[in-house]
């Protein structure tokens, strides 16, 4: 079984919902028509952009390629992370521990995905190490963004309690922990509320598109249990790793907090 | 000697000293803002300062922060509470003598901290800080929100358990009254400067 040729004019008429649902949201008057309009016009032009880089991706497919496309797909994913902190910390500490922890934890799950699980030949093959890295790089993104986002306004909020704490005699880590916890709980449990209900609610996406492409479903499922494996893999060590991080830059060698390392949140 | 603070400088703050000697009580006073809590705060190493700070002749930094923070215990002006019950901010129970002495509720340690009224989260507040058997005490306005046979009872357990331990304190207090009654020294506050005030 071939897919069914998707062309242009079969697009459209997909398009003419997104033009009704603009029309009955601008009789709200909510604002968010614009958005909704300038969104849809983004999602067309960056995936068809990505379908021609792609298709030149996949009939190179060498090893500088795929380096480079990673690279920009870690670029993004960081700048992501910045621009969801609402707190963030001076100079190019955000941007570190996110990068940083999004790097190793995205880039050493998915390469123990390509090496030990699926093993392509050759083992850059861009087919496999491209969507495979998106993925779990947009889940770690996700939960390195939320917890970090978290725990930096958790302390902020509630830093007079924090330094009583310390008064007490409690460590940092003592005086953080229930912020902490609450924290890695907000990230992780998105990824293990999917993976309880997955196949029941809704078919994965990935596995929903290998069957379309004509893969046996049970072929497709094993897929998708991999991946789910290691996108909770890598968004959780890669969360647990930047929460480490960020704890120990908001405090300093003699466990005083240390809020005056971080802007002003902006308006 | 217990305490001795030397040319401490923190944010706009410069060289403030300071000596506290066994089972001394050392008052502060001064104007909101003037800097008193900051000073008390900078002492128990809670925000960056600079120059000397010595318990018995040992430096704070040859403490752990912990350490040295259980020693020199500091008292907020506004307590806070963040377990669920009172009780699980002590690591033992106060004695039934001291809650009776403070017109505590022997039942409030069961309480949850929403329900003690200002008076009684800053007076758990003291037994919470003695708890932990500080040998110098840090008071920031510790009878603020006490009327007077509340407040002579907090001063007069103080004074007991300092005398009893050999413990020291400062105390930050608005009240000239009773900066006379329990301490020995008494400083101002002002212009970013400590000074002694000559009886």
């Amino acid at each position: 079984m071939s897919t069914e040729e998707l062309s242009y004019l079969d697009l459209s008429f997909a398009l003419l919902l997104v033009v009704g649902l603009a029309i009955l949201l601008s009789a709200y008057r909510l604002g968010v028509t614009q958005s909704l309009l300038v969104a849809t016009v983004r999602l067309v032009v960056q995936l068809s952009l990505i379908g021609y880089v792609l298709r030149f991706l996949f009939a190179s497919g060498n090893e500088p390629y795929v380096a480079v496309m990673a690279l920009v797909m870690l670029i993004v994913a960081s700048r992501e992370i910045m621009a969801r902190q609402k707190r963030r910390l001076k100079g190019w500490g955000s941007l570190g521990i996110g990068a940083g922890t999004l790097f190793v934890s995205s880039f050493a799950i998915a390469l123990y995905g390509i090496l030990v699980v699926v093993h392509p030949k050759p083992w850059y093959t861009p087919q496999y190490v491209i969507p495979l890295l998106g993925m779990i790089m947009s889940n770690t993104m996700n939960a390195i963004s939320l917890s970090m986002d978290r725990l930096t306004s958790a302390v902020y909020d509630n830093r007079d309690v924090i330094e009583q704490r310390l008064a007490l005699g409690q460590t940092s880590r003592e005086a953080i922990r229930s912020y902490s916890k609450d924290c890695i709980r907000t990230g992780i449990t998105p990824i293990i509320n999917s993976m309880a209900t997955a196949g029941i609610v809704a078919l994965p996406g990935m596995m929903t598109g290998q069957i379309l492409a004509g893969a046996s479903p049970l072929e497709a499922v094993r897929y998708q249990i991999m991946i789910w494996i290691l996108i909770a893999a890598g968004a959780g060590f890669g969360m647990a790793f930047a929460l480490r991080m960020l704890e120990v830059t908001l405090f300093d060698s003699r466990m005083r907090l240390r809020l005056d390392r971080f802007e002003k949140p902006k308006k | 000697m217990s305490l001795c603070i030397r040319d401490l400088s923190f944010l706009d703050w410069h060289d403030l000293s300071l000596d506290l000697g066994v089972e001394e009580i050392v008052a502060i006073l001064g104007d909101s803002g003037s800097g008193k809590s900051l000073f008390l705060r900078a002492v128990a190493d809670l925000i960056s300062s600079q120059g000397n700070v010595e318990y018995s002749g040992k430096s704070r930094e040859s403490f752990e922060p912990t350490n040295w923070r259980r020693k020199v215990g500091f008292l907020p002006a506004e307590v806070f509470w963040w377990e669920d019950r009172v009780m699980d901010h002590f690591e033992k129970a106060p004695s039934s003598d001291w809650m009776k002495r403070l017109s505590l509720d022997e039942s409030s340690l069961h309480w949850q901290p929403q329900r003690l009224s200002m008076g009684e989260r800053q007076r758990l507040g003291l037994l919470r800080l003695l708890d932990r058997q500080p040998k110098v005490l840090l008071l920031d306005e510790p009878t603020a929100n006490l009327n007077e046979s509340a407040t002579s009872c907090v001063e007069s357990l103080i004074s007991e358990y300092i005398q009893s331990t050999g413990a020291a304190a400062i105390w930050v207090t608005h009240s000239e009254s009773q900066a006379a009654r329990v301490a020995t020294k008494r400083f101002r506050m002002s212009d970013k400067r400590l000074s002694l005030i000559e009886s």
